[in-house]
Order: structure tokens, then sequence, then C-alpha cells
């Protein structure tokens, strides 16, 4: 008998053991689980396309002696003061508030000093990112927190936020502990409580209004100010035509590996499309208009590495931007702490509990003692050097794809590793000519 | 007295000459003619002038308005003197929705009805309605005092934060964390005050008071059903 083969013990695939834990956990505490950050789960991403590189059909730029463009024009279609940006790289919206005030001043500082803007988030424009940015683009969204328009006429930039890729459709919350006084003075409300911020805007509803809307925010900065809508990857092809229509300069479009502070785990997961199904439909949406490169799309939602930049760039977008790379840059969740990670229950590399304000980096906290531990002139620098590391990448891949200018990536420059990432990308299936959905296999 | 015929110049015209004006101007009196329900007149502001609009005007008249005071001798659009900051906008006629959205001063008062979501995410503006007011109103209201001399529609001050509701009249229901409160000497004090300033007959005593039951400040399961 004891030696009769015997079945092992067999985990299910649907009931793994995240899934069980999870089980257990909303049964304990009735209540859904939030976190910061965006889609961990796998899926299609730049990492899934390739530059096929130059040979005999096309030729390579030499390295160190021809050059490589990396500078960007923001706001050309109607500002009077359109924003030129030394990369195509840009820090996105990130709140003081969910983030300490040396954070903001940190990416300040990096984003500066490599010629790029950075942007704020609910809650309003601080003095020391204002004082710190070179290039600032505030951020107009449905809360109005901190909104006045002395700040609105200091930005370079105004940034409407209809919605963001970890959650489209949804509003925000930062959650009581993270409210310090001065957060609370800035958002007009008591200390201590949770702060909802609307998933809508409180004084316009649609594209017809939102056109309104953007008229108003010209007039009251005498159409200095390039204006930017922000949205989130849920229907990109319409909601760019919408944005254009509605008189944007330039459009942001995040998809849902983009983080966010603080939402319903489910919500991060299960709303929104990828940033690689984005950009396609987006970039179609501007050419139908025969906008694209007037109107300027920036895309968003898990920007690693220069390679991420270059294809982003291949595919029709004019910039891009990051917000969990920079936060990683400056000191986030680095092992550094991992004794401390340990002691809030997890591990360098997976803390996402951002919006508990216990963030043993110093940034995505309130607490005086913790947000101490972050040096702003020190992670700045972090920054800076990170923010030239992709651009050199992204120009080393350029010029083997023989471009004297990042902008002149394009679709015919990659192909897909992947089926899936040929019809989102609309780019051949590696060793074929074929597009899913395009060309006939 | 100074005029501006939007015929000839334009909101942009308007704007650019009245947002130009130094906070110590002696042209401190305008007057805009043929308005024309065009949107956006007279917006973001920031001297300490008067300005009269003869007609109707469109969306977001008086947005952002710091220290102006601005009249409307006529009906207006959508988020009348949002997000104001300071100084008086005043409607003689009625005011469609999201009037005084956001705003974080000032004094608005519409002589009218006003329509939906009247103070929606109220900062601390002041708003005297002499009529009634639609659903949603003062909705996620933070600071300030809305009065309400006719009636207020339904889910009056839902998911309501710290602004004060006064209402003359009667409410069709209140919406979420939103409750009748008690009127206390200073509240009456402050509605007084309001209602002067609206050039308002109304008694105090008259109106009730509606704010905050707080018990959606921290997200507890307990009170999940409420949203």
């Amino acid at each position: 008998m004891e030696n009769t083969p015997r079945t092992p013990p067999r985990k299910s695939a649907t009931f793994d053991d995240s899934t069980l834990a999870e089980i257990r956990r909303a049964a304990s505490t009735g209540i859904y689980d939030i976190r910061g950050a965006g889609a961990k789960r796998k899926l299609p991403h730049f990492d899934d396309l390739l530059f096929l590189g130059a040979s005999i059909s096309r030729y390579p730029l030499e390295g160190y002696r021809e050059k490589c463009g990396t500078d960007v024009v923001l706001g050309t279609r109607f500002a009077k003061k359109p924003i030129h940006l030394q990369i195509p790289i840009t820090i996105a919206g990130m709140s003081f508030g969910s983030l300490s005030a040396n954070a903001k001043e940190a990416l300040g500082r990096g984003a500066s000093a490599a010629g790029t803007s950075t942007t704020t988030g609910d809650g309003g424009m601080t003095p020391e990112e204002r004082g710190q940015s070179k290039y600032l683009v505030y951020q107009y969204l449905p809360s109005r927190y901190g909104m006045n328009p002395d700040d609105l006429r200091k930005a370079d930039a105004i940034e409407v936020v209809i919605g963001q890729g970890a959650k489209p459709g949804g509003g925000g919350m930062l959650l009581g502990q993270k409210i310090s006084d001065r957060v609370a003075a800035m958002r007009c409300l008591p200390k201590g409580i949770d702060q909802r911020s609307a998933c809508r805007h409180p004084d316009w509803t649609g594209p017809d209004d939102l056109e309104i809307k953007i008229a108003e925010l010209r007039e009251i900065t005498n159409w200095e100010k390039p204006i930017y809508v922000k949205i989130g990857g849920a229907r990109p092809y319409y909601d760019v035509a919408l944005a254009v229509k509605a008189g944007a300069d330039v459009v942001v479009v995040d998809g849902m590996q983009g983080g966010t502070a603080a939402t319903q785990e489910v919500f991060i997961e299960h709303v929104g499309q990828p940033t690689l199904a984005c950009i396609r439909p987006a970039v179609r949406a501007l050419q139908e208009l025969n906008m694209h490169r007037k109107v300027q799309l920036i895309v968003s939602g898990g920007i690693r590495n220069g390679a991420d930049v270059a294809k982003a760039l291949a595919l029709g977008a004019d910039a891009v931007s990051i917000g969990t790379a920079a936060l990683v840059a400056l000191g986030d969740n680095d092992p550094h702490y991992e004794a401390e990670y340990n002691a809030l229950g997890t591990t360098a590399g997976a803390y996402d509990d951002w919006h508990e304000g216990r963030d043993p980096a110093g940034i995505t906290t309130q607490d005086p003692e913790l947000a101490k531990r972050l040096d702003p002139v020190k992670a700045g620098r972090r920054l800076y050097n990170y923010l030239k590391v992709l651009t050199l990448e992204a120009q080393t891949i350029a010029r083997a794809n023989g471009k004297s200018h990042v902008h002149n990536l394009e679709p015919e420059d990659l192909c897909a590793l992947t089926i899936e990432a040929a019809a989102m990308a609309q780019v051949p299936l590696a060793g074929t000519d074929w597009i899913p959905g395009k060309t006939r296999f | 007295m100074n005029e501006l015929d939007q015929s000839t110049v334009g909101v942009r015209g308007i704007n650019s000459t009245l947002q130009t004006l130094p906070a110590n101007t002696n042209e401190k009196h305008w007057v805009v003619k043929n308005p024309k329900g065009q949107h956006n007149i007279a917006v973001g502001l920031s001297a300490p002038l008067q300005v009269e609009i003869n007609g109707h005007v469109g969306f977001y008249c008086g947005g952002m308005n710091q220290h102006s005071e601005i009249t409307i001798h006529g009906h207006a659009g959508v988020g009348t003197a949002e997000n104001m900051m300071s100084g008086l906008v005043w409607v003689k006629g009625n005011s469609s929705e999201s009037a005084g959205a956001t705003g974080n001063g000032g004094l608005l008062v519409i002589d009218g009805d006003a329509s939906s979501r009247c103070g929606i995410s109220m900062k601390g503006i002041d708003i005297v309605v002499g009529g009634s007011v639609g659903h949603m109103s003062a909705f996620m209201g933070q600071r300030g005092n809305l009065v309400v001399c006719g009636d207020a529609g339904d889910a009056l001050g839902d998911s309501i934060y710290e602004a004060r509701l006064y209402v003359k009249g009667k409410v069709a229901s209140l919406g979420a964390d939103c409750i009748e409160k008690e009127m206390r000497a200073e509240h009456l004090a402050d509605l007084e005050r309001l209602l002067k300033a609206a050039g308002r007959k109304e008694k105090p005593t008259d109106f009730k008071r509606y704010g905050s039951a707080r018990k959606l400040y921290n997200f507890s399961v307990d009170h999940a059903d409420a949203y």
C-alpha cells in the first residue's frame, strides 16, 4: 500500500492562492481592497514589440557623431505660448497630498534639469513644485481642490483631467490618514477626513460643454497656455476625436498600467485598456481629423525604459509621460528599506498601499518624519539621471533605425512578437506581413 | 462709465479690457451691451470693478471672479460665478445649473430660480437664491452658505461636508449624509447678514438649516448602503 502512487495536492488555476486570500480578506473586512499603482496583471505591452533596425534597405546613423533630436513643442494649435521641452518624456500628474512636499520638489528639480515638465495633481499647486519646476502643468480636475485663477496664470500649461488609465470613469479618494493640516487647508476641508474627488466635472457635461470650458480657461489666461485634455484608456478613438473637437492643444492618453494614488483593486485591474491598445486608435482619430502632430499626443501608462519611449513615439505619440517609474527613480520601493516593507506586511517592489501614508521611502506620505527621509536635491538628481538614460536609450534605438529625430520613428520600424500585440499596435507579426484585422495572413 | 459692446468687441475684447485694468484703476464702472447669451463673459476679473451686463449671458459668466461686482440684468447659463474667489455676482433673472460651482469666496445672488447642482462642491462661497434650486444642490459642499428662499429639489446636500444650507420652502429630499440641523443664534445671525446683503425681505426664523451628519467622513462598511 505504501508504494501506491497518490495524486499530489493540486491547486486550482481559477482559485489560485491570491484569489483565495482575497476572498478571505473580503469576507473578514467587508470592504474592497484599495491600493495605489496601476494594473499589475500581465498585459500585452511594449515588450511584445521589436524594432527592426537598419541594414541594406535602411541605413543607420552613427551613434556618437550624428545628431538625433529629442525635443518636442507642445501646444502649437491655439496657445500663444507653447512649451518647448528638450526631451519627449514628461512627469505625469501626481498630487501634493498623495505625495510629500519633498517628493514634489524632487520631481520638479529632476524634470527641470532634464528640460521637461512636471504636473500638479488633485489638491492644487504648491510653492515647492512651482519654484522648482521650469515647466509646470496645472491640472484642472473635477474636485477643483486648490483651484484658483492666480495659480492658473502661474502655470505653463493647463491639463483638463477627464480620467486616468488606472480608473477611467472613477473619481479619487485621499484617505483621512494622509490629510495633514497643510493638505486640509489647501483643499478647504477638515483634517483627518476622507476626501472624495468626484468622477465628473461639476460644471460641464459632454464635449459641447467641454469646448466652452476650455474657452473659459483660455479667456482667463489670455489664450497663452497650452491646454491639455487627459483621458483614461477607455475609448481612445472617440475620446481623442472629441477632445480635439472641444479645442484641446494636447491630448494625454493614459493606459491601464498608469498608476493612481488610491483606487479599488477591482477597478485598476478590470476597467480600461492596456496602453498598447490605446495608441493606434488615438493616432487614427488625429490623422482622420488632419490633426496628427498639430494636436500633440502624450501617451502614458507603463513607460519604463527608452525602448518603451521609442515604441510609443514610433506608434505616433509626440511624447510620453511617466509617473510610477519617476517615483521608483526617486526611491520608491527601494530594497534599502526591505525590513520596513516587511514590517508593513509587504516587500520592496510590491508595496502599493500608498494611500495609507506609511511609505518607508518618504514619498507617498504626509508623515513629517518619513517625508524627511527623502532629500529633494539627491532624489531630483536621481530622476534627472533616469530621464537622461531614457532619452539616450530612445536615441540609440532611433539612430539604429536611421532616424535623425526620435519623432521620425514610425510603425514601419516595428514588428510584433505576439498576434495580440500585432493586432493592437497594427504592426506585422515578426517574420510575416500579417497585421491582424488589416492584412491577410 | 465705460461701455463695451459685445457685438463689436466680442467676448475676447470684453475680457481682455476688464482683465488688464489695474487694481487701483479709476475706470471702475463698466457696462456690457448686447451680451446675446455669449459664454465666458467677464471671467477671470481681478480688479474691484462694477460691471453691469445688460442682457442674457451663457455659460460661466463671472467665472473665477476676484474682487469685481458683476450684475447680470438678465438670465444666466450654466456655471455662473464658477470657482469665484471674492467679490459679487448678482443675477437679476434665473440661473442655469451649477451656479456658484466650487466657489471659494464672495457672494452670488440669484433673484430668480437656480437649476440643479447649485453650489456643487462649494468651497467657501455664499449663495443666496430668491427662488428655488434644483436637484443635487450643494452636492459635496465643503464650506460656505447656500440660502434658498424658495424650495429645494431632490438630494439636497448629497455627500455634503461642512457647507451650511438654509431653505425656507420645501425640500423634496435630502441627499446622502445630509440632515436637518439645529438653528442656533450664530446661524440666524449669518442668515440675516446674507439675506440683507442680497436685498431680501425674508425672516431668518422662517428658514430651516441643513448640513452634514458627518457619518461618511471616514469610510465604514456599515454605511456603504448610503453611497
